[in-house]
This record gives structure tokens, C-alpha cells and sequence, in this order.
């Protein structure tokens, strides 16, 4: 592609000149870190680069490598599995349209159903046409019930239904799928709010989870939906979606290096196994399009 | 996080006086502060690089009048730049002389196809008779998505048989569908791909053979980072893009795939989705897109001035 280069050459036998920070940087921003935390990074690199004497651009790849995914897994949770020891714990997905919050919850279920833990989901997205057949689907594929009402009616009421179906079910889990909206429209963020209070009502705990669903593709608006998202709800990590494109999701380095959220699953596909854990060092290879950095 | 460009220049210039020639090291401070700007905004980083070269190009030497401050001329140079690559003058969907006239939407997943089509139906419906139809057949509820959408804007709507799997064919029998009920204008809503999928670009390529559309666009997220570019360049070149429809931008991201779609697939970006509903959707206007990623209001005023 004639406009990524590629990156491995960076890491060439050539000793580290100016161009080579230049080429540092390109692969950075085009990898949508940003301009802030990829200037922090090459600073910290030089500094590790007198410090270690290093003068090949070779070695300073598992350096760089390093770096970064010490600088991932510094955020506690980073790749962790979900806490579900509540019962029942109920898990929510957030984020702005289109981001791939119900199909998350769709492949969550058929996961977690597979880990022999007995799922509920709550069509909670009441807003967008058709969004409650499209988790009903997916409730099909992973086996797994969905409690809904009616389009337009109360999201946080579905919530409730969902917590009562469990409880009466001895049901473990509950995911609940809410409508995208866009973190700039405030009654729309209130409506999280409420979901949040009821939950709390019912479960004093509050949710088990609240995964902020991000797509890969995202540029530096990421960062500002993450961070807003937040103030609405207590997000427990964030999910990487549609992570199958070139794309490198750059955004989540800055969300987890200065909202210090843990990124707890990648999704890879459309399919209903395309979800995985988490790998910072994965990741960052993929980042840098550097495969095998020791 | 992000502060506008202007303030940036406010602070940068707060010492300078408003006159004389601009020097190299002015220009050199302004610039670091352009190109920063510009990433922050997500235009793509080969963008950048030429727009920083335009600018320079354009600044260097200028005599600054009396009334401007210096970085006034900075800025009104960089709106320019901006609306220069973004195309002035909003371009309307064509119509095809010989109806009916067919509208192909393509995208990544997510990126506002289904929405979209049934926002330009919407628009439409003045002085055509559109059908829209439903051409996704793998997400979940995807078509019944675009039925509730069709009939909530009364829009006539087409679908698949149960069972049916082609989605070729289901644009195929719209057109016969379309004469039945005189639609002149027919909407195929696509499944959402990724540009590196080669069976489904494939899919495309055959569902544009069979459909000859009138125009074929690109639905791209506002909130989209560097990769738009390789995006809107895949897709045209396996396709041959008409336009670019850039959706939700009644958020805050600040738009810079705007330039990049346009740098790379050189075609015009013509509507702009500002809402979930299916009646927010806009012309595109490169002056206001420009305005907003630099981050201020009103440049014509300056633009007299200077
Ligand atoms: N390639 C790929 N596509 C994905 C992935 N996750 C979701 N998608 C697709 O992205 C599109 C949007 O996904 P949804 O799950 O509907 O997203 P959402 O956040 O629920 O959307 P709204 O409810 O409209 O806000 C669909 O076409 C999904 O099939 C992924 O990991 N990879
Ligand atoms: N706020 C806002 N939301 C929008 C806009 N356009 C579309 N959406 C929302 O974005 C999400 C995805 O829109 P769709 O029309 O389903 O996107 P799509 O490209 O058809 O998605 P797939 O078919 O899954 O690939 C939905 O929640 C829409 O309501 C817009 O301009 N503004
Ligand atoms: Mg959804
Ligand atoms: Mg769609």
C-alpha cells in the first residue's frame, strides 16, 4: 500500500539517525496512536536508547516492544478475564453507534455459555429499528435467552425484567445491550445513568462489568468517547472491535496509558467465535507490524 | 484535550506584532502547530505533509497588511488549503437520463449504509418515487432494519425471499420490482465489508455489473482515524467511487477523514449525516467541514481582510 510503509524496515541493521525517529513517529500516528503519546514514547525510547547505549536500529526494536507493553499491562486488569463471581453479574455493553456493541454481546454470550455459566441477555437497546431482532439472532446462535419488551419502551425497565428473570432463574449472567449514542448527546448519557442506579438497586454491588465497545478503526475521537462514557458509567475495560481490519486501534495505547482503562477483549470477525482475550504483546506487533519482537 | 488551532496560534503570536514580513522562523512555529492540529483531527499523515508544504509555499514572503495579525494570514491560508482539497461547491447526486436511476451504498461495518440509504430515499421522495433494498444478507436483522426504517419515512421497500442467500440477485429482481410499483430511483443497502475482504469486494463487483449504478458511495464514520484513507482507496479502486457520504457527524469528532477520503479517491464527499434519524442529513459543505477542523466559526469575514 503506497501509503503505509512498512514498518519492519524501521527495525533495520542501519544505525538510529533522525530518519529513523521520523519513520518512528509516521508508523505511530498512522497506527492512530496520537501525537501526545507518541511523542512521550520516542522520548522515553531515546532515553532508553543513552541508556542502554544502543546504536543499531535493530536493537532497538525489542526495546521499543517492551516499552510499550510494559506500559499496557502497567493498567491493572489489562487482558483480564471478566469478574463474574457475583450472581448474578450482570455485564453491559456501551459506546457510540455502530461500534459493535450487541454483536460483542452476542459472541460474550456464546463464550460464556461455553464456560458452562448459565446467560441471560437484556435487549436494552429499545431505540434503534430492529436492534432487539438483531440480539434475538444472535440469542439464537449462542443459545441463549434474550428478555425484551417492546421497541421505545424504558431501556432501564428491560435491565430490571432481565435481573429479575435471573434471579428467579438462578441464571449467572446477564449481558445487556444498550443503544449506541454518541457521548456529546447528555440525555442520552443520563439514560446510562439510570440503567446504572437500577442495577444498583437490585444488586448492590452495580454492575459486574461495563465494557466500552471501541471500534478498531476509531481516530483520536476515541479517546474523548472513552473518557466521557466514563463519567456516565464506571467502566471496567474496554472491548477492540472489527480488530480483522488493517487497522491498528492506536486510540486504546492513549486510553490505557492516561485513562489507564484495561482493553479486555479483541473482537476479530463476524462470526460468533471471533473473540479473544486481550494480548498486549499481540497487539503491539501488530502495531508496529513487527512480527516475533522478543 | 484538544484545543483549537486558534488558540494555539493565539498563544504562539500573543508577542508578535501584526506587520511586516512574515520570517521563516514565524512560519516554522506556525506550521508545527498546523501539523499538529491536523493529526489531532485525524487527517491522515501523508495529508498533512502536503497541506504543511501548501501552506508554506503560500505563507513564505507574505507581507502581512496593517489590519491582520500574522496569524490571522497563517490561518486564513490553512482554511483555504483545506476547502481547496476538500472541493468547493457541493456536488449533487446524479440522476440517470434513462430511469431508473440506481444508487449503490457501500462501507465498512457499521459505518451508517443501512441509515443512510433510507436518509437519501428520504431526500428523494421529492420528485422521484425511490425503492430501497435490501441487499445485506448476512447481519443478523439487517433486513428487517431497513424495512422498519422504509416504512417508519414512507419509503416502498424490497427484500429477500426467505431463504434466499444471493444478494446479486436480490438486486437484480429490484429492478422489475421497481418498474411494478414505478420507482424510478432504486437504494441497494450493501453488507457492511472490510476493503481487505476479497469475496465480498467480489460480491460487489458483480452486484455493480448487474445494476450499473448511477452512483456508487462510500459511506465513511466522521469519527474513522488513518486508516480512511486506505479505506476509501480500496473500495475505489476496486469499484470506481462516485461519491462520499461522511455520517455522524453530530458528534465531536473534528472530521479529518474528510480530506483524507477525498485525497485519496479523489471523488466528492456529498452528504453529511447529522443524526440518527432518517430526516438528519445535510449537503456537504467544505467551508463548514473546514471551520471544524481547525476548530473556529467564521472565516469569510477574515478571508475579506486578508
Ligand atoms: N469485521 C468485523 N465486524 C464486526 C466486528 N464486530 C462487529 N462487527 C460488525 O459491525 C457492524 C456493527 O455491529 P453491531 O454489533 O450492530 O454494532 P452496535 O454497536 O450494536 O451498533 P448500534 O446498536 O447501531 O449502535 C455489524 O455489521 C457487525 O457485524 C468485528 O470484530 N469484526
Ligand atoms: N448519531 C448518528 N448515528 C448514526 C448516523 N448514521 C447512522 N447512525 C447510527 O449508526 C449505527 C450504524 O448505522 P447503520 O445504518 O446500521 O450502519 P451500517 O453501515 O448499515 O451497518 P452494517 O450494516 O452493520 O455494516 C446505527 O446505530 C445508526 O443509528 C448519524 O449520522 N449520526
Ligand atoms: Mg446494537
Ligand atoms: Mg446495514
Amino acid at each position: 500500500n503506497k501509503w503505509t510503509q512498512s514498518v519492519s524496515n524501521i527495525f533495520s541493521d542501519d544505525p538510529v539517525t533522525d530518519d529513523f525517529w521520523d519513520e518512528l513517529e509516521e508508523s505511530l500516528i498512522l497506527g492512530d496512536v496520537g501525537v501526545d503519546t507518541t511523542e512521550e514514547l520516542i522520548t522515553e525510547l531515546k532515553r532508553i536508547m543513552v541508556e542502554r547505549r544502543i546504536t543499531k536500529r535493530g536493537e532497538l526494536k525489542a526495546e521499543f516492544a517492551g516499552l510499550l507493553v510494559s506500559r499496557l499491562e502497567a493498567v491493572p486488569k489489562m487482558g483480564a478475564p471478566l469478574d463474574l463471581s457475583a450472581k448474578p453479574s450482570v455485564i453491559i455493553m456501551i459506546g457510540v453507534n455502530g461500534s459493535g456493541k450487541t454483536t460483542t454481546s452476542g459472541k460474550l454470550a456464546s463464550q460464556l455459555k461455553g464456560e458452562g455459566k448459565r446467560v441471560i441477555m437484556a435487549a436494552a437497546d429499545t431505540f434503534r429499528a430492529a436492534a432487539i431482532e438483531q440480539l434475538k439472532a444472535w440469542g439464537g446462535r449462542a443459545g441463549v435467552r434474550v428478555v425484551a419488551q417492546a421497541p421505545e419502551s424504558d431501556p432501564a425497565a428491560v435491565v430490571y425484567d432481565s435481573i429479575m428473570a435471573a434471579k428467579a432463574s438462578g441464571a449467572d449472567v446477564i449481558i445487556a445491550d444498550t443503544a449506541g449514542r454518541l457521548h456529546t448527546k447528555s440525555n442520552l448519557m443520563e439514560e446510562l445513568s439510570k440503567i446504572a442506579r437500577v442495577i444498583k438497586r437490585e444488586i448492590p454491588e452495580g454492575p459486574a462489568e461495563v465494557l466500552i465497545v471501541l471500534d478498531a478503526v476509531t481516530g483520536q475521537n476515541g479517546f474523548i468517547q472513552a473518557e466521557t462514557f466514563a463519567k456516565a458509567m464506571p467502566v471496567t475495560g474496554v472491548v477492540l472491535t472489527k480488530f480483522d481490519n488493517t487497522s491498528k486501534g492506536g486510540i486504546v495505547i492513549a486510553i490505557a496509558d492516561r485513562l489507564k482503562m484495561p482493553i479486555r477483549y479483541v473482537g476479530l470477525g463476524e462470526g460468533v467465535d471471533d473473540l479473544q482475550l486481550f494480548e498486549p504483546k499481540t497487539f503491539v506487533e501488530t502495531l508496529l507490524d513487527v512480527r516475533d519482537a522478543e | 484535550m484538544f484545543d483549537s488551532l486558534k488558540e494555539r496560534f493565539e498563544n504562539i503570536f500573543a508577542n508578535l506584532r501584526g506587520k511586516g514580513k512574515l520570517t521563516e522562523e514565524d512560519i516554522n512555529i506556525a506550521l508545527r502547530e498546523v501539523r499538529r492540529a491536523l493529526l489531532e483531527a485525524d487527517v491522515n499523515f501523508k495529508v498533512v505533509k502536503d497541506v504543511v508544504e501548501a501552506i508554506r509555499t503560500r505563507a513564505t514572503g507574505r507581507q502581512v497588511v496593517e489590519s491582520v495579525t500574522p496569524s490571522q494570514l497563517i490561518f486564513t491560508i490553512v482554511y483555504e488549503e483545506l476547502v481547496r482539497i476538500m472541493g468547493d461547491a457541493p456536488v449533487p447526486l446524479a440522476v440517470s437520463p434513462k430511469p431508473p436511476t440506481v444508487y449503490m451504498m457501500v462501507g465498512l461495518q457499521g459505518s451508517g449504509k443501512t441509515t443512510t440509504s433510507v436518509k437519501i430515499a428520504r431526500r428523494m421522495l421529492k420528485g422521484h418515487k425511490p425503492l430501497v433494498v435490501a441487499c445485506d444478507l448476512r447481519r443478523p436483522a439487517a433486513v428487517d432494519q431497513l424495512r422498519v426504517l422504509a416504512e417508519k419515512a414512507g419509503v416502498p421497500f424490497f427484500g429477500p425471499e426467505p431463504g434466499e442467500r444471493d444478494a446479486v440477485a436480490v438486486a437484480k429482481k429490484s429492478r422489475a420490482f421497481a418498474e411494478s410499483r414505478l420507482c424510478d430511483l432504486i437504494i441497494l443497502d450493501t453488507a457492511g465489508r472490510l476493503q481487505l475482504d476479497d469475496e465480498l469486494m467480489c460480491e460487489l463487483e458483480e452486484m455493480k455489473s448487474a445494476s450499473e449504478p448511477t452512483e456508487i458511495l462510500l459511506v465513511v464514520d466522521s469519527m474513522t482515524g488513518q486508516e480512511a484513507v486506505n479505506v476509501a482507496d480500496a473500495f475505489n479502486k476496486r469499484l470506481g467511487l462516485t461519491g462520499v457520504v461522511l455520517t455522524k457527524l453530530d458528534g465531536d469528532a473534528r472530521g479529518g477523514p474528510a480530506l483524507a477520503v477525498r485525497a485519496a479517491a479523489g471523488v466528492p464527499i456529498k452528504l453529511a449525516g447529522c443524526g440518527e434519524k432518517t430526516e438528519d442529513l445535510e449537503l456537504f459543505d467544505a467551508r463548514r467541514m473546514a471551520q471544524r477542523i481547525i476548530g473556529m466559526g467564521d472565516m469569510e469575514g477574515l478571508i475579506e481582510k486578508v
